[in-house]
């Protein structure tokens, strides 16, 4: 009966662990690709940190708040890989692969909200991060207007 | 009402600053959306519900945040920003704050 019991519990242990391999590593490369092709429709948009606005400005349209985020869960494997990471200390790939998709996509969201209502730059772009139920919620935010 | 995350809005003139205006929300997640996010914490990726339910949370404390200017009498907020933190395991706070001004057209 232990036997059993031990089959069991290290038996779906496996399964989870080799389910999260699998569909984990196909969901971050389909999201990446699909990523990186709406990156180049929205390359033309300029994007910058700055707290002034350039001077190309067009002044006659009102800048608007823009806003981009996302909420992303990283898979049981990579959850698992990050754990042990933690025991031998060292640059954890799994997280930063996870809050690098996080970013971006809601950078892209941002880009998009800003290309939907006809702007073509954004400044003050900003960046926030939270930890939320063995995710990430990233948070981008700015300011789009229209240049001349 | 405008609100724009800069220190100045183009093509407006702020003829009057009313001070810091702040709204926030504290949002519990829903047991239906957690089971589906233990789900994905599986496999990895998006979690929809949770993406929507912050989206809802953020739009409150800026509403909040909007009515607050609105009450002292500013008709723009300005240099807005977000922060958001995790209050207990359960339970997430959003909340958005900024500068309330009066902004006049310019005329060209």
């Amino acid at each position: 009966m232990e036997e059993l019991e031990f089959f069991i519990s290290t038996g779906s242990f496996l399964v989870l662990f080799m389910i999260g391999f699998i569909f984990g590593r196909l969901n971050e490369k389909r999201h990446l690709a699909r990523l990186a092709k709406e990156q180049k429709e929205l390359n033309d948009i300029l994007c910058t940190d700055l707290k002034r606005y350039p001077a190309d400005i067009d002044s006659s349209i009102t800048p608007v708040l823009v806003t981009g985020h996302v909420v992303i869960a990283n898979d049981y494997f990579k959850m698992i890989a990050a754990s042990l990471r933690n025991i031998f200390g060292g640059s954890v790939k799994s997280y930063e692969a996870l809050i690098h998709r996080a970013r971006w996509e809601a950078s892209i969201r941002m880009l998009k909200e800003a290309r939907e209502n006809g702007f073509d730059a954004i400044c003050n772009i900003r960046f926030e991060t939270a930890n939320i139920s063995n995710g990430v919620e990233v948070l981008a935010w700015g300011s789009a207007f229209k240049r001349k | 009402m405008i609100v724009i995350s800069t220190e100045t809005i183009p093509g407006w003139k702020i003829t009057e600053v009313k001070g810091l205006v702040q709204g926030n929300t504290v949002r519990a997640k829903h047991i239906g959306r957690d089971i589906a996010a233990g789900f994905k914490n599986i496999v990895g990726g998006e979690l929809k519900g949770y993406t929507e339910l912050l989206t809802e949370a953020r739009r409150e404390a800026l509403e909040r945040m909007m009515s607050q200017a609105k009450e002292l009498g500013g008709n723009a907020v300005v240099n807005l920003r977000y922060a958001t933190s995790m209050i207990t395991s359960g339970a997430a706070e959003m909340m958005a704050y900024g500068t309330a001004v009066v902004a006049v057209k310019e005329q060209e």
